[in-house]
């Protein structure tokens, strides 16, 4: 008889999305890190990074006035003489989300994304996450970043795992859906390459597959970008419909960002190099970000109670 | 979710997707500006002084990239390499063969050392002459230069151990002649276990990239090293003759093409003098379908186009598994778009200049022959500088056996692809060559990789990875490839004599 074991699932799954040589991939990254990127190449790709921030708050103690000011953070980074685009979007939980569109208006560029669906664990009955998304799209969010479940991952049970990304895609309606695969939670380069299929075969063009909350030990790197964007990658040629990548905590530095970007370049090209296609979940990054480009505009590195909401307010 | 199929039938009118790898976001120049402290002139390296030819005459060395002169080099006679084995012999006799290892580990120690210190200069100076890309020089080239040195200084005190029951001894004097595809790196290969076993060196480096041997002959000298241990004489083939073929020697080394390889072993045959040769190359790189095909396509890449292909161990000759060859094709081709191709000293590039314009014209007729006999060609649309020798990436799928570009070594950024179906047509067609230098196995099963290691006739097999080198490791060639092997405990016996 043959085996109907998780493992069994998995590999055939591996059979069918190909495989990940971890050595390899991280070989290729490093790469990456000894790109020279000087002058206007750097202001370009600072100003495209700070685009792409999703500005994030997602603290127990987070409070609409807190919120309120990210929001502002968001639309005027800095001093409007920079030249610093706004922010893509502002990430909240659901609870805030009425208090983040209150902050930006009605008419405004940035977006409002919403952690809905039992964020970070995603430990909730379906019928309270898919409450909650429904909350969180009334209340105003033009975004929903959900987490799968990785139990039924793990447990071989893509089926379930895709069934209720799919009911998630249909309580967000218009709103875009970023699925959180929380790549440490699966652990190898092979099962987040797997994940991203079968993510990506139930969410709809414009949609984005992102690598973490943010909230265990392990979060976004470029070992884990290479592989997600790799994916996508594979899945457009192949199907022609493009998927949207947000890489989401652990890059705190401009640098890390304008790596991040040369990967993105260099595996799926100029189409992706826009905040409709990839973005940052990051707090932290913003800061350095505007003071990078203070010094390729200045010549000198200013002190960091320059900027607005210092880091540590986040 | 429809399949692929359905969606072409419904969807006639869409194209086929395609990545734009465009200039969105373009990267300025950065040049590396570290100063190479060339000299406008360099002389010959005899017996721990510079010293001009005896002849007089010098030649110019260019920079690849952009047909600039350089340095003068000179132009070393039969005279002069007289007189760079009488320095030698007289420095075995007198300083170097009396040592003891541990004494002459101090010197190689310091020589790894200071060429460390001066890493950024070496690595400049490397880049200008050869046309390598300053990312390689830097972090490939210079460091495992110094990673020789300093390996080989670890084992100066411990010869006893390199041949375990058997006394050794050095031979004497050993005539080195090294080629121009990395120039600092052979050096360090050929004179760092010779040295380390207590021999005296007589090299001479490739007419095309002679001032890194030049400089770290600065270096020799700053580390205090006994005059006559190490000569470097400079010139091209009648001088690389003169050293081959000079009584004195005991053994010679050579590094460099089949072809003459071949002239220096007839010319020494019926002497007693020993020989190592690490010669030319056509390695097949094998994907099998189970194969991690994104890393692959990265190693076949690092296999082909690493230092513009001038590499012997290359993987020149892509086997794919039939199942997979087109996937494989389609990501080679979008790979290739995105390698940076021109100034070698910026520290994007990827694939750098040509070494030399006779070796653009070997590379052009060879790549001429192949879309002659009807292998298919694709190379990116990337701009080339305008001066100097630079060649596109190039990959020639639908090649067979019996293709020029399948059988003979181009030296270049050339890939030729073929395919194969079962495991044992795989290790046919990869040992179906004159060549035995290396081999790339990428599979996902490990039996298949211990299978494949023993049934390729290649001095190394590399298992889903390519060009990795470590100074520990035994580095050499099966039959039209070379004999004997450097690197590692194997690389010095063939610098002893057992008595």
């Amino acid at each position: 008889m043959l085996a109907k074991t998780p493992h069994a699932a998995l590999v055939r799954l591996f059979d069918e999305v190909g495989t990940v040589d971890a050595v390899g991939v991280e070989e290729r990254v490093a790469k990456y890190t000894t790109r020279s990127i000087k002058k206007a190449s750097k202001v370009k790709g600072l100003k495209l990074a700070t685009s792409m921030v999703d500005l994030t708050t997602l603290e127990g103690k987070d409070t609409p006035g807190k919120v309120a000011s990210l929001c502002q953070k968001a639309l005027q980074p800095h001093d409007a003489d920079l030249g610093a685009p706004q922010v893509a979007a502002v990430c909240v939980y659901p609870s805030m989300v009425r208090h983040a569109r209150k902050a930006l208006g009605s008419d405004t560029g940035v977006r409002i994304a919403s952690v809905a669906t039992a964020f970070p664990s995603g430990q909730a009955p379906l019928r309270t996450r898919l409450a909650e998304v429904k909350a969180a799209v009334a209340d105003g969010a033009d975004e929903i970043d959900m987490v799968i479940n990785r139990g039924a991952f793990l447990a071989g049970e893509f089926g379930l795992m895709q069934d209720e990304i799919s009911a998630v895609v249909e309580a967000c309606g218009d709103a875009a859906l970023k699925v959180i695969l929380e790549v440490s939670e699966l652990e190898t380069y092979d099962s987040i390459r797997a994940a991203s299929f079968l993510a990506m075969r139930v969410i709809r063009e414009g949609d984005f597959i992102k690598t973490s909350t943010g909230k265990t030990s392990l979060n976004a790197t470029l070992g884990n970008n290479q592989v997600m964007i790799e994916a996508i990658r594979d899945f457009y040629l192949d199907t022609g419909i493009a998927i949207g990548m947000k890489p989401a905590g652990g890059i705190r530095t401009a640098k890390q960002s304008l790596q991040f970007l040369i990967a993105v370049k260099e595996t799926l090209g100029d189409a992706w190099l826009t905040n409709e296609r990839y973005r940052f979940g990051a707090s932290s990054l913003l800061n350095d970000l505007l003071r990078q480009l203070e010094k390729e505009k200045t010549g000198a590195y200013q002190a960091p109670y320059y900027f607005s909401e210092a880091a540590e307010s986040y | 979710m429809p399949t692929l199929a359905e969606k072409k039938t419904t969807r006639p009118s869409r194209p086929a997707p395609e990545l734009i790898f465009g200039d969105l976001w373009e990267f300025d120049p950065a040049p590396e500006t570290a100063d190479p402290k060339l000299k406008p002139r360099y002389d010959l390296f005899i017996d721990g002084k510079f010293v001009a030819p005896k002849s007089g005459k010098y030649f110019d060395s260019i920079n690849p990239a952009n047909e600039q002169k350089l340095a003068e080099i000179a132009l070393a006679g039969r005279d002069d390499v007289d007189a760079a084995y009488a320095a030698a012999q007289r420095a075995f006799e007198t300083t170097w063969g009396k040592l003891p290892g541990r004494e002459r580990a101090k010197y190689l120690y310091r020589i790894a050392r200071l060429l460390q210190d001066r890493a950024r200069e070496f690595a400049v100076a490397e880049t200008l002459d050869g046309g390598k890309p300053i990312k390689e020089s830097r972090d490939f080239d210079v460091p495992m230069a110094a990673a020789h040195f300093f390996y080989h200084a670890g084992w100066a005190d411990k010869l006893e151990y390199v041949a375990p029951g058997r006394r050794i001894a050095p031979l004497g004097v050993v005539g080195q002649v090294i080629p121009w595809n990395f120039p600092l790196l052979m050096l360090a290969w050929k004179i760092a276990p010779a040295l380390a076993m207590g021999n005296c060196v007589v090299l001479k480096p490739a007419e095309t990239t002679s001032i890194t041997c030049l400089k770290l002959a600065e270096i020799l000298r700053d580390a205090g090293l006994p005059p006559g241990v190490v000569n470097f004489v400079t010139g091209a083939g009648e001088t690389g003759a003169a050293v081959m073929s000079h009584p004195i020697a005991a053994k010679v080394a050579f590094t460099g093409s089949t072809e003459v390889g071949k002239i220096i072993m007839r010319s020494l045959a019926g002497t007693e003098k020993k020989m190592t040769m690490e010669l030319g190359g056509k390695a097949a790189n094998i994907v099998f379908d189970d194969a991690p095909i994104d890393q692959a396509v990265e190693g076949i890449i690092n296999g082909i186009f690493f230092n513009q292909g001038h590499v012997c161990c290359a993987g020149s000759r892509l086997l794919v598994h039939e199942p997979v060859a087109e996937q494989v094709l389609a990501k080679l081709k979008n790979r290739i778009k995105v390698l940076r191709v021109g100034d070698p000293i910026d520290k994007n590039t990827d694939v750098g200049a040509i070494n030399s314009r006779e070796q653009l014209n070997k590379i052009t007729a060879m790549v001429a022959s192949g879309v002659k006999e009807g292998a298919e060609l694709f190379q990116p649309a990337c701009k080339l500088p305008s001066k100097g020798f630079y060649f596109r990436p190039t990959i020639f799928s639908g090649v067979s056996m019996s293709h020029r570009i399948a059988r003979e070594e181009i030296f270049g950024p050339v890939l030729s692809i073929l395919t194969f179906r079962t495991v044992d047509e795989a290790i046919e067609k990869a040992n179906n060559t004159a060549y035995g230098l290396s081999a790339g196995v990428w599979t996902d099963k490990g039996s298949r990789i211990l299978k494949m290691s023993t049934e390729l006739k290649a001095g190394v097999v590399w298992a889903n990875t390519y060009n990795k080198f470590d100074p520990t490791s035994p580095f050499g060639g099966y039959k039209e490839s070379g004999f004997g092997r450097e690197g590692g405990r194997q690389g010095l016996l063939d610098y002893c004599k057992l008595v």
